[in-house]
């Protein structure tokens, strides 16, 4: 089970993810992603209640990512413990732009 | 020795996850372990659902026993697909920047990085991957 709470604001988009980001809800995330990124110059993403990532949902991340670096920018907001260490071994971490 | 047999497709993944936690959770392993467990897991059976059957998905059998070492649990996976041994692939440059990274790829790398031990051998007509990891 995945949440996905979308708030636009001019150019600004935040998506507040809950629950799994796993190969049954990833694709849920990425249709969204893909018809909200147009003239977005700042995407966010919280995910302080993501309890779960698998490398479907980090294949979705590093999408947006390669699209954010064309056209803004992008950043990972209240990342969980488990989860940064996921981030770390995969060296996305490095990739994403994390506060 | 529980083990679980359906068909290798990925709407069938929520189901393994499920038999993997109830056993996982009546053993006492720690939250921790238990969702890299559920990271290894669902990288292996998605893999196989992918690649095993090569659109004609078939049955895989997930075997777990927690009883065999105490504290420990080993996971199988059985297929009778192509024989594939994904722990030959080599692993992804993890230090490579996102516009240098291609999507994919980081499945079985991710299932590694997650468990202990990880083996894999074709026996009998059929693929057998072990996983194992402490759970306590």
């Amino acid at each position: 089970m995945l949440k996905i709470d979308k708030t636009a604001n001019a150019a600004d988009l935040l998506f507040t993810l809950t629950g799994r980001l796993d190969t049954t809800t990833a694709p849920q995330l990425e249709t969204e992603i893909k018809k909200s990124l147009d003239g977005v110059k700042k995407l966010v993403f919280d995910i302080r209640n993501l309890e779960y990532i698998s490398s479907a949902g980090l294949r979705v991340l590093l999408s947006a990512q390669k699209v954010m670096n064309r056209q803004g920018s992008m950043i990972v907001r209240n990342v969980p413990e488990e989860v940064q260490e996921i981030f770390d071994v995969t060296g996305f971490s490095d990739i994403l732009t994390i506060e | 020795m529980k083990e679980l047999r359906l068909k290798a497709t990925t709407e069938n993944l929520d189901q393994v996850i499920s038999f993997i936690d109830t056993e996982l959770e009546s053993a006492g392993c720690t939250m921790k372990a238990q969702m890299q467990i559920e990271i290894a897991v669902e990288e292996l059976f998605v893999n196989i659902a992918h690649y095993a059957y090569e659109g004609d998905p078939g049955p895989a059998w997930i075997q777990v026993d927690t009883e065999e070492t105490p504290g420990q649990v080993r996971i199988t996976f059985v297929d009778r697909g192509m024989p594939y041994d994904p722990l030959a692939k080599e692993d992804p440059d993890v230090t490579l920047s996102a516009d240098e990274r291609e999507i994919g790829g980081l499945g079985i790398f991710m299932a590694k990085k997650n468990v202990d031990s990880i083996s894999y051998i074709y026996q009998d007509g059929k693929n057998r991957l072990t996983i194992r990891k402490k759970i306590r």
